[in-house]
């Protein structure tokens, strides 16, 4: 089981970074019924997202919250040791994207940097490997970024309304921050429900450029996400709500000793049901989701950037959610001690 | 368990503009003018609210009447 217990080690400095371009749900007309658009956008909750040119990747937006949060917070390069980089939009299939990073980032070359990959749930997972190197004591830069739109069939009706851009960079050292606690969970007969299917196991040929038409009506090439919302939501209403509780329950704490409950912007309908499950006071529960959309694993970081700092009292206990592609799900405890955040910035 | 009639009206309430007393048993719910995905998840969440049961996409795709839909749940129950 893997559940993970630190003592003393947090995140020091949060930074965001979003594209300029802000695409409406409101100009979805050539999609969705013009009298559905309302709806959808009330229902999903997201009414404008952030889409990056072409030519800027998730390391891009990185790039610049990390060169953000350094400066903001006197950060010297050379004080870097590790360097995690979690995306499922990196920017080439070889190399990794995390050791260009570095480079560009100016960080010694005896700095590790690694690429993760995972799904929406991938932050909460890549905090927890950021926890473990500094509990070695080592200074982490965890830089999560993801540029779906990349990735999505604009006449796909599930995907495209929900999916925005953006980077984000955590700073993770040891220092007075209590205790913190991850509970990280996988179910890979789940694999179907979010799947971006040519690449290895289904070799990338022309075919794979073709677009299919699913059995509602949506479009994607097997190079773009296919995603079954129905089975998603069955999977996260069953494992979500319980993840949370068993937290709880593990950390010896309550619901109500949590100050805010940060979920992996899914989609307003899904995480409204889980916060109505879990009787949690629906305002200590924080959203940016109207306004970047579904970032993917960026999303809880982005949330923690854009909505907390206004409202983060030092001591505070946050309970983070993420949940997606694999199946995969985490769950973690976290206490917040004069994190330094940086404003969301734009590419 | 709840019984089919109550069920009925449970779904019909998961829909914003039909009438519910234009749902029965055997209205076949997805050729409801108003039926779209996210119908479809409130139907879901209702019935694991209700019932305690996550039932499957396969679930939801080979119902066809508001009583199929009932039957499958009975089954997860049983």
């Amino acid at each position: 089981m893997a559940t993970l217990r630190f003592k003393d080690i947090g995140i020091r400095a949060m930074a965001a970074c979003v594209p300029r371009q802000v695409v409406s749900n409101r100009d979805l007309g050539y999609l969705i019924p013009d009298d559905e658009i309302d709806f959808t956008i009330r229902n999903i909750g997201v009414e404008q997202r952030r889409i990056a040119d072409p030519g800027c990747c998730a390391s891009d937006l990185c790039f610049a919250a990390a060169q953000r949060l350094m400066q903001d917070n006197d950060i010297a390069p050379s004080s870097i040791d590790v360097l995690l980089f979690m995306s499922q939009t990196a920017d080439y299939r070889i190399p990794a994207t995390a050791p260009l990073l570095q480079h560009r980032l100016g960080l010694p070359t005896s700095t590790m940097a690694m690429d993760l990959s995972l799904g929406c749930s991938g932050w909460v997972y890549a905090l927890s490997a950021a926890y473990a190197y500094a509990a070695q004591g080592l200074r982490v830069l965890l830089l999560d970024g993801e540029t779906f739109s990349k990735i999505v069939n604009r006449f796909d009706k599930v995907d495209w309304p929900l999916y925005g851009d953006a980077g984000t960079a955590t700073l993770v050292e040891a220092g007075p921050f209590g205790e913190s606690l991850f509970m990280l969970h996988s179910d890979g007969s789940g694999r179907d429900a979010v799947i971006v299917s040519d690449g290895m196991r289904n070799p990338v040929t022309a075919n794979s450029l073709a677009e299919l038409k699913t059995a509602n009506g949506d479009i994607h090439s097997g190079l773009e996400v296919y995603m079954d919302g129905m089975e998603v939501f069955n999977f996260a209403m069953k494992r979500v709500p319980k993840s949370i509780k068993d937290l709880a329950a593990e950390g010896g704490f309550t619901l109500d000793e949590v100050d805010h409950l940060v979920f992996h912007q899914a989609n307003r309908f899904m995480t409204d049901f889980f916060v109505k499950k879990l009787k949690f006071p629906p305002e200590r529960v924080p959203y940016c989701l109207d306004r970047y959309g579904n970032t993917s694993s960026a999303s809880v970081p982005l949330t923690m950037v854009s909505e907390l700092p206004s409202r983060l009292n030092d001591g505070a206990r946050l309970v983070l959610s993420s949940f997606g592609a694999g199946l995969s799900w985490a769950a973690a405890s976290i206490i917040m001690q004069r994190c330094s955040f940086s404003p969301v910035i734009e590419y | 368990m709840k019984s089919l009639d109550e069920f009925c009206q449970l779904v019909a309430e998961q829909f914003e503009n039909t009438p519910s007393s234009s749902i029965s048993p055997s209205t076949e719910f997805k050729k409801i003018d108003e039926y779209r995905s996210l119908v479809a998840l409130s139907i879901l969440a209702m019935i694991d609210e209700e019932f305690d049961v996550q039932l499957r996409s396969d679930d939801m795709r080979s119902a066809s009447t508001v009583e199929d839909l009932y039957n499958k749940v009975k089954s997860y129950c049983e």
